[in-house]
């Protein structure tokens, strides 16, 4: 794993000089060692570890571009013949492909080296220090930790490299009718005692979800939404929302925001905040984004997501986004409630601690279908009063986070991204609880 | 040991028996799953070249089984060094994790086999040039483009071409050549704050095969033309109602349907509760195999990994237990789950072989194969001749469903009227909602065999650690009694 770093350099070292006149070429580097142990009933389903990573040349020439990836061992001796070979297939390639008016060639010469080291389990030590306080649960989740690398180099010389340790525990805990509350334990440096209390605080609500569950009508409900589920609805953003090429291409949900044609409220700030340190700050493309950058600010777009790509296409600046023009690391600012008065100030309605497989259905409109899942009650008068079977929503962004936008917690929690296709996510959402009034529930 | 990388290596079974025999291990099976998978994809927006990527994965999975307890340890470093390793690791991952094992599994859900499988290919997909690719995608993006209200043409292929080999100490020796293919293409038009998007069937074109199904000819370019102008024939087309009414649902949303509400809720690791963290559980109990009327008596579904050219079709899965179609659900009755050998042991009811990973860095888990309805007898002209007042929808766009796989909320991308017996008026934005039992239960009418038609998706997520995997849907056109439709946001 040490020599993950010295290896891409080296190897980096020996590609540029293998470069032709009038060529460019730009190499990314995913790299992972990973723990994954996955339990059910507090038990252990599947066990083990994955090492894996992977090199990504660009080769561009005579207006065009094309792409090979290809497996990165970290050893040289395996890597190099490798991507030798890749280098010439996209050379034998670049001939045969149409000229690409878009294309962005490296230029700079940013440098950058962010190492996070961490405290992890050892292998060894997962399940015995996993289980043990699971024990009397019906608890099922996964553990995945270790190290992970992004690094990026070009012919134009920029050069970087991101290196971080972390661990996720993404669990649910269930009573015996199947009630759930969830629960996420992440960091840097492994302790028996926070995991402990991260799991008791989870144990205390769900003696809440021990009460039979109330059946709710479809119709409209004043909804507090806790910050997981928040960060659920964030993701969307990512997809069809803040992306400056789908704002151009009729994609994008905020396009009616764009146009001034619908607002979002003056409660609502968001801010491309790269400060946490949990993900790179470098891009595709070799660029490093700003500490922060605000998107949204008092519900007005003030900057969009544009990589360097679509910034080419239509004239206009990149603010440094990678070519998905996707959300990073997201922070979206608190508010005025302060949690004691949560419960108060929804009065009677639904609190709702997380979403589940959030989908548009009519993006144009900006509205989202979704179903509460885990944690969800029924409050009367500030009191909780049963856990609710789960519903289905389906509403508009132009009103939750607009004119039915009541408050935004003082607090915010880190959502970490416990995904894993692939490769590990990185980083997290940095939101806060949100209060909303006539949240419509469909079925 | 010197280094040597897989892909130098023709067949990698030599290589896989010797690092077996290497291995020194206290173990009660060990097992080697390497996979080596080519991709191509290519995609053009507006004409002009938008992603050109290939990409070579490569590595083996070692399970070896102790004391009940699998543990598994993945690379891509492939030789018979980096493989002992890595045994040495699932080896000290099972004995760290056995005290606390689910289950205590038996060498004997890990079959031994011998055999061989390739997919059936007209046309190798390396035949199909750089630059004959772009031609094509080229070519779409114009077709398309067929009114300047068009704001986005594209269209894209993804070719792959992926290698898994089996072997392990009991004998195994399995060798899986798949060929994938799956060509893309849609158009969006825009009209102010009205957008909307028309594509090829969804996206579902996805087949294992060579680029046959893409070197149409005519027929893709009547087909491309089409999708641009029912692109521009959304925007000018009125809201669907909201009603209930009878539904009509082609095959193309029917892959959808089917994936969602039966391919997920009868997955046995759901059923067991191993998915309850991430994708969810389901509302079918294990009681439920052999004695619940899931739906209409109309309803037959099966799992068939044996349909040529169908997505997700194979002869072993990556267990090695052998594929065979099987029943799910025969005239409404359920019959089976969708459960691998572990799963089968754990909950006692009966599976298919459907333990499947996404690659040689993921373990496997129960999968959907190909999940298929059954033709029945009605044509298309009877059935929506039968049909006084209704709608018609084709292509999913948009879908959610609840983690116990029971309220779903799915869209499509086109849909018309049927009144009195007669394809109407187009609609826009078509969505449909309902509960799992209520919609199988109100399943009226099936389509014949010429109806029927197969698609496929590389993109069903599930598993912790995540996991996509491809899966192919095949089906009639359906008729669904009283479902509540609507349309789009005021």
């Amino acid at each position: 794993m040490q020599q993950w770093e010295t290896t891409f350099n080296q190897l980096i070292d020996a590609l540029l000089p293998q470069l032709q006149a009038n060529e460019a070429l730009t190499v990314e580097l995913v790299a992972e060692e990973s723990q994954f142990t996955r339990f059910n009933q507090a038990k252990v389903r599947q066990t083990g570890n994955i090492a894996n990573g992977a090199l990504t040349l660009t080769l561009m020439g005579k207006e065009r571009s094309t792409t090979e990836t290809e497996p990165y061992t970290g050893d040289k001796t395996v890597d190099w013949p490798l991507l030798l070979t890749a280098l010439e297939t996209l050379r034998a390639e670049l001939p045969q492909l149409p000229t690409d008016p878009y294309l962005v060639l490296p230029e700079g010469d940013a440098q950058s080296r962010e190492v996070y080291e961490g405290q992890l389990l050892t292998p060894d030590r997962v399940a015995p220090a996993l289980m043990p306080p699971l024990q009397g649960l019906d608890a099922a989740g996964l553990y995945a930790g270790g190290r992970a690398a992004r690094a990026y180099a070009d012919s134009a010389g920029q050069r970087h490299w991101f290196e971080t340790s972390t661990f996720t525990v993404d669990y649910s805990l269930f009573t015996p009718a199947g009630q759930a509350v969830k629960g996420t334990y992440a960091g840097r440096e492994w302790e028996d005692a926070a995991y402990a209390d991260t799991l008791d605080t989870s144990k205390t609500l769900l003696a809440q979800m021990a009460h039979p569950p109330k059946t709710n009508e479809r119709g409209q409900y004043r909804t507090y939404f806790a910050p997981a589920a928040v960060a659920e609805l964030m993701t969307m953003l990512s997809w069809g929302g803040i992306g400056e090429a789908s704002i151009r291409r009729g994609g994008s949900a905020l396009g009616a925001l764009q146009r001034q044609e619908k607002p979002l409220s003056p409660h609502l700030h968001l801010t491309e905040d790269f400060t946490l340190g949990q993900v790179p700050r470098f891009n595709q493309y070799g660029e490093l984004a700003p500490l922060t950058m605000p998107l949204i600010t008092a519900g007005e777009l003030v900057n969009t997501l544009v990589s360097a790509r679509t910034a080419k296409e239509y004239g206009i600046p990149s603010t440094y986004a990678e070519g998905g023009e996707y959300l990073r690391s997201p922070a979206l600012a608190p508010g005025t409630l302060a949690d004691e008065d949560i419960l108060a100030a929804l009065d009677t309605g639904l609190y709702v601690s997380n979403l589940h497989y959030l989908n548009w259905s009519d993006r144009p409109k900006g509205r989202i279908t979704g179903m509460t899942r885990y944690a969800c009650f029924w409050v009367e008068n500030g009191q909780i009063i049963a856990p609710i079977e789960n519903l289905r929503f389906d509403e508009s962004l132009y009103n939750f986070w607009g004119t039915q936008l009541m408050a935004l917690t003082q607090s915010v929690q880190f959502m970490p991204e416990v995904g894993s296709y692939g490769y590990r996510d990185l980083g997290g959402t940095l939101v806060p609880g949100m209060l909303v009034d006539n949240f419509a529930y469909t079925l | 040991m010197t280094a040597t990388p897989l892909r130098t290596i023709a067949d990698p079974a030599d290589l896989l028996q010797a690092a077996i025999a290497s291995f020194n291990l206290a173990a009660d099976w060990v097992g080697i799953r390497a996979t080596r998978e080519e991709s191509v994809y290519r995609s053009q927006r507006d004409g002009k070249p938008e992603s050109n990527r290939r990409s070579l994965a490569q590595g083996a999975m070692v399970e070896v089984l102790v004391d009940g307890q699998i543990g598994y340890a993945a690379t891509n470093n492939f030789t018979v060094a980096g493989l002992r390793q890595a045994a040495q690791q699932a080896f000290q991952q099972a004995k760290a994790a056995a005290p606390g094992k689910i289950h205590a599994f038996q060498p004997d859900v890990r079959p031994t086999v011998l055999g061989v499988y390739q997919s059936p290919v007209e046309k190798p997909l390396k035949t199909l040039t750089t630059g004959h690719a772009h031609e094509l995608l080229s070519r779409i993006c114009q077709g398309l483009k067929v009114s300047d209200q068009i704001v986005q043409a594209s269209a894209s292929i993804t070719a792959k071409e992926v290698d898994t080999w089996l072997a392990s100490s009991s004998g195994t020796q399995v060798h899986q050549r798949f060929s994938f293919f799956s060509p893309s293409f849609g158009a969006t038009a825009q009209d102010g704050a009205i957008v909307q998007t028309r594509s090829n069937n969804g996206r579902g074109h996805s087949y294992q095969a060579g680029w046959e199904f893409f070197d149409l000819g005519d027929e893709l370019w009547a087909l491309e033309q089409r999708t641009g102008e029912q692109a521009i024939e959304l925007l000018t087309a009125a809201e669907c109602p909201e009603m209930s009414t009878t539904l009509v649902l082609a095959p193309d949303q029917m892959m959808l349907q089917i994936h969602e509400s039966i391919g997920h809720p009868l997955e046995l690791d759901r059923i067991l509760g191993d998915e309850r963290n991430y994708a969810g559980g389901s509302f079918v109990k294990p009681a439920d195999f052999g004695s619940l009327q899931y739906g209409s008596e109309q309803l037959n579904v099966t799992f068939d990994p044996t349909v040529e050219q169908e997505f997700a079709s194979y002869a072993f899965d990556d267990t090695g237990v052998v594929a065979e179609r099987q029943y799910l659900i025969r005239e409404g009755m359920l019959q089976r789950g969708l459960g691998s050998h572990e799963s089968q042991a754990r909950l006692g009811v009966p599976g298919v072989a459907c333990a499947r990973a996404t690659s040689w860095d993921r373990p496997p888990i129960d999968r959907m194969a190909n999940i298929n309805v059954e033709p029945g007898d009605r044509s298309f002209g009877q059935i929506i001749g039968s049909i006084e007042d209704g709608v018609y929808m084709e292509a999913n766009r948009s879908w959610s469903i609840d983690d116990q796989r029971f309220k779903f909320q799915f869209g499509c991308e086109y849909g018309r009227r049927i009144r009195d017996g007669q394809l109407a008026e187009t609609v826009r934005n078509p969505n449909y909602r309902a509960t799992t039992p209520q919609f199988w239960g109100s399943l009226a009418q099936v389509g014949d065999r010429n109806t029927w038609q197969m698609f496929g998706t590389p993109f069903c997520g599930k598993g912790e650690p995540n996991q996509i995997i491809r899966v192919g849907h095949g089906a009639p056109v359906c008729a669904f009694n009283q479902i509540e439709v609507f349309g789009g946001a005021a």
